[in-house]
């Protein structure tokens, strides 16, 4: 309708100021022509164009209307807001008048030019606009929409998403550090939005704590938690080894159980994208995925140093996956090419130099859990038995040991042109300490004194419990007088914005020492 | 009306059963207009320049007036436009006139029957009344030469002046192509409850409101602005036909005039419509089931809309969304080029076979004259 609105504007815009207001009045009045309400209304425009010309703005007829008649045309409790809105709004506007002024009553006598036409119920003219007392949502009918919503949304994937999908079966290796909360729950998070099914085999270095077994449970999904008798070793190099081990070990677990689904291997540190597990629905045996290799360093000239070398052969971030020709066949595997970071890559968990993953890292594969079952149907030849390939464990690398052939490896996400997870090793020293469970408690047991307070109407006694440093006292006394030190900062801290640096500086002592 | 009943005639193939005679008017009437100003092809008038073309080039035509069923004389009387894009009406009347003269003393058919087995094609606001603003056009009535004619017009409203008896309703011309470029994948999901974009007041016309769609869109804006679920602005979004696919429900309400192209997007692009405009006919009303595709609001409901809208039951919002699914309904409403099958012409083409056979008076007897050709405002005679 936008155009037509248009054309209608600049239309009228012309033909208005060619018609003749007051010819179209004596319609409203009632039909015959010099009726005292035709002459009433006359006097009425005449007098409410002086009043406008005056004003400077359109002062419209119908303000009397609202001023003398008590307005009977409620229509069960709605308001009819045309006169409210004369003034508030068209104060800029030195408009025309329009024909038939009067509010929506009786449709007998406003269709103009009848010219014998039934009357129809629809009225030509100026409509009241219809508002409700309380023109704001109702929060039932809010929900009831969410509902219509959430159906809609279910259908359509119904439709056009995938039919009869499958559990995903997630293996993730993990152990206790600093960085393992930010990295679970990143895969957690990830785990929660997808709409399948989901079994979450998680396998912990060091054998089950509590730390991870809480940290898990919040997920609400279904999880199986394994715990692996050694603990994770510093060296990269045998860390990926180990955790190579600590999958086998969950396929393991899937081929007792007999799980049903798709395997896939998140890593905790690892990103997953959405259409990633819409994807892995389509394999059939074993597929492979594009892994995005994220490597960095702590030093960012060591970056730019690398990137100059191998700018010419390396995309700007390296590839992991599937190789195809023209026919969408695969035919190769494009690996991490290692060799511009030789002799500078990390050694250590926690190094500062580049973490480099394995030729080809086990997060970008999918098997059909059947594949490591001992017993099913249409299991294919072409792979090994599990315990067969177990025993072997040290020189498991991939997946692909699995496999008699790796030709059967199906290419996924459009053959592997769609990156749709990245591969990241992001930790912090082996000796870094952090709260356990990340909860302060009991509070902090080293208080340091701030021996500068920067604002001046600082109470007397805040000098004299800040100095209580190694003082064997009992630790409610303690903690009731850091937790009183600690708000009084806090509400200092709204106040002042030195207090916030000051706050900041003496916690960082605080974790220094702990 | 069951689905099954329209969904067959919509797949009704009217070749065959019907023949189509075109009279050769001069360019004047037709190409002439065009080359003055080719926007006329592109505006949602043009179905009538569509028309002729697919006429010229489709089996139904005939090129020995004898055997025709149905004549039609092609001209372009929506294509005098302003220079922001907007058709004059007020040439067109003589146009017709001068048209209507020219087959009636070149050729015997028209005063044969005076118009009875002919049709034309006025795709303008108000379809043969040949005025933009509502109460001028009702005063001109139908143009009186075409009172004997049948009429296919986007206009449609249940006893108005300018509706007769066994008009075709057709949609608004929308560029089939344009609307192609802009489909999305299916399985986006459908996240935006209600979705309307345009004016709710037209302050240059019509700044009290009141006036303008009969106050129901400022109602519309007064009642829902504040409401989350509604996404309706004045907005010129670039992505209007991505929206409307993440859509359940776009409103189309009606403006000056009550039909829109609003309603050929939502069904091309399954959005459900909610047409707000008491005693509308929608185009092709016997062919498509709109009861059962759309959601119908009287004016008077808009401030329950909300209401209305969300307790619709969630099954019969999956069927309506079935039925719009279907590609002979989306078909139907396109004017694509070159012209498909199902497509508006050819359900135009249904409506006139089904027309068919002609009642026998709309042969006049020698010497019967129903049509008064000095009747019609004084400006409407003069020749053009």
């Amino acid at each position: 309708m936008k155009p037509s609105l248009l054309q209608q504007q600049s239309r009228r815009s012309n033909s208005f100021r060619g018609s003749n207001p007051l010819d179209s009045s004596p319609d409203g009045g009632g039909g015959a022509g010099k009726s005292p309400a035709a002459i009433f209304w006359l006097v009425l425009h005449g007098l409410c164009c002086l009043v406008s010309l005056v004003l400077g703005f359109r002062f419209s007829r119908l303000i009397f209307f609202l001023l003398f008649s008590t307005s009977t045309n409620s229509n069960t409790g709605l308001y009819q807001t045309s006169p409210f809105r004369t003034v508030a709004d068209i104060a800029e506007n030195l408009a025309f008048s329009t024909s038939l002024p009067s509010l929506d009553s009786s449709p007998a006598n406003r269709t103009t030019g009848t010219a014998g036409v039934s009357s129809s119920g629809v009225v030509v003219g100026r409509h009241g606009i219809l508002i409700r007392p309380w023109p704001h949502p109702n929060p039932d009918e809010v929900m009831k929409a969410h509902r219509i919503i959430e159906r809609v949304q279910r259908e359509q994937r119904a439709q056009y998403g995938v039919k009869s999908p499958r559990t995903v079966i997630v293996v993730t290796p993990t152990y206790v550090r600093t960085f393992q909360t930010l990295h679970l729950t990143g895969v957690m998070h990830s785990l929660m939005n997808v709409p399948y099914d989901l079994v979450w085999i998680v396998v912990e270095a060091g054998g089950v704590t509590n730390e991870t077994a809480s940290l898990i449970t919040k997920s609400g999904l279904r999880t199986i938690h394994i715990g692996f008798e050694e603990r994770m070793p510093i060296s990269w190099e045998d860390r990926h080894r180990m955790e190579a081990r600590m999958r086998l070990r969950a396929l393991r677990v899937v081929s007792e159980k007999k799980l049903d689904g798709a395997v896939m291997f998140a890593d905790d540190s690892n990103m997953h994208s959405m259409e990633l597990f819409d994807e892995i629905q389509k394999v059939k045996w074993i597929g492979a995925v594009s892994v995005g290799i994220l490597v960095h360093s702590g030093h960012s000239d060591e970056d730019l140093s690398v990137r100059n070398e191998g700018d010419e052969s390396n995309s700007p971030v390296p590839i992991q996956g599937p190789a195809c020709n023209s026919s969408d066949q695969l035919v190769g595997w494009h690996t991490f090419n290692s060799l511009p970071y030789v002799g500078r890559s990390a050694n250590y968990v926690g190094d500062r130099a580049t973490v480099l993953p394995r030729k080809l890292e086990w997060a970008g594969f999918v098997l059909n859990s059947r594949l490591v079952w001992k017993k099913a149907e249409d299991k294919p030849d072409w792979v090994k038995d599990l315990d067969m390939v177990a025993r072997d464990e040290a020189n498991v690398e991939s997946p692909l040991s699995l496999l008699k052939d790796s030709s059967v490896v199906e290419p996924l996400g459009s053959c592997g042109r769609k990156v749709l997870l990245w591969w990241l090793r992001v930790e912090a020293r082996a000796d870094s300490k952090f709260p356990s469970g990340w909860i302060i408690d009991p509070p902090l047991e080293v208080t340091v004194p701030a021996r500068h307070t920067p604002w001046p109407d600082a109470p007397p006694e805040l000098p004299t419990s800040e100095k209580v440093t190694s003082i064997k006292e009992s630790s409610e006394k303690r903690a009731t007088k850091t937790r009183t030190h600690r708000s009084r900062r806090g509400s200092r801290s709204k106040r002042k914005h030195e207090a916030r640096s000051v706050d900041a500086h003496v916690s960082e002592r605080h974790s220094g020492e702990n | 009306m069951n689905v099954g009943s329209a969904g067959d005639v919509l797949e009704d193939n009217p070749v065959g059963k019907l023949q189509v005679y075109v009279y050769e008017l001069p360019s004047k009437y037709n190409k002439k207009i065009l080359q003055k100003d080719s926007r006329c092809l592109n505006h949602m008038f043009a179905a009538e320049i569509f028309m002729h073309r697919f006429l010229l080039s489709s089996p139904v035509r005939t090129r020995n007036p004898e055997e025709a069923d149905w004549f039609y004389t092609p001209v372009y009387t929506t294509c005098d436009l302003t220079p922001t894009g907007l058709p004059l009406p007020f040439k067109s009347p003589r146009m017709m006139r001068s048209a209507i003269q020219l087959i009636s003393s070149n050729w015997p058919y028209w005063n044969r029957t005076e118009g009875a087995d002919h049709f034309f094609v006025v795709p303008h606001d108000f379809g043969a009344c040949f005025h933009y603003q509502e109460e001028k056009a009702i005063e001109r009535g139908i143009l009186p030469l075409l009172r004997r004619a049948t009429l296919v017009q986007t206009f449609g409203q249940r006893n108005h002046v300018c509706l007769k008896e066994g008009s075709i309703t057709i949609p608004p011309y929308a560029p089939p192509q344009k609307m192609q470029a802009h489909l999305i994948p299916p399985e986006t999901p459908r996240s935006i409850f209600v979705y309307f974009r345009g004016l709710f007041y037209d302050v240059n016309n019509d700044p009290e409101g009141g006036y303008y769609a009969r106050g129901a869109r400022a109602s519309v804006w007064e009642n829902f602005k504040n409401n989350p679920l509604f996404d309706i602005s004045t907005d010129h979004p670039t992505t209007y036909y991505e929206d409307m696919q993440r859509s359940i429900f776009c409103l189309c309400p009606l403006g000056w005039a009550p039909w829109s192209p609003r309603l050929v997007e939502a069904v091309v692009f399954g959005c459900i419509p909610v047409i707000i405009a008491d005693d509308i006919v929608l185009p092709f009303a016997d062919a498509i089931p709109w009861e059962d595709i759309g959601v119908f609001l009287a004016e008077k409901d808009v401030p329950n809309l909300d209401t209305i809208l969300t307790s619709i039951e969630p099954e019969v919002v999956l069927r309506k969304q079935r039925l719009l699914a279907n590609p002979s309904m989306k078909q139907a409403m396109l004017f694509p080029q070159p012209a498909q099958p199902r497509d508006a012409f050819h359900q135009i083409l249904n409506g006139l076979a089904r027309k068919l056979p002609h009642d026998k008076n709309v042969h006049l007897k020698p010497g019967e004259k129903i049509l008064d050709w000095s009747v019609g405002p004084v400006g409407d005679l003069k020749p053009w």
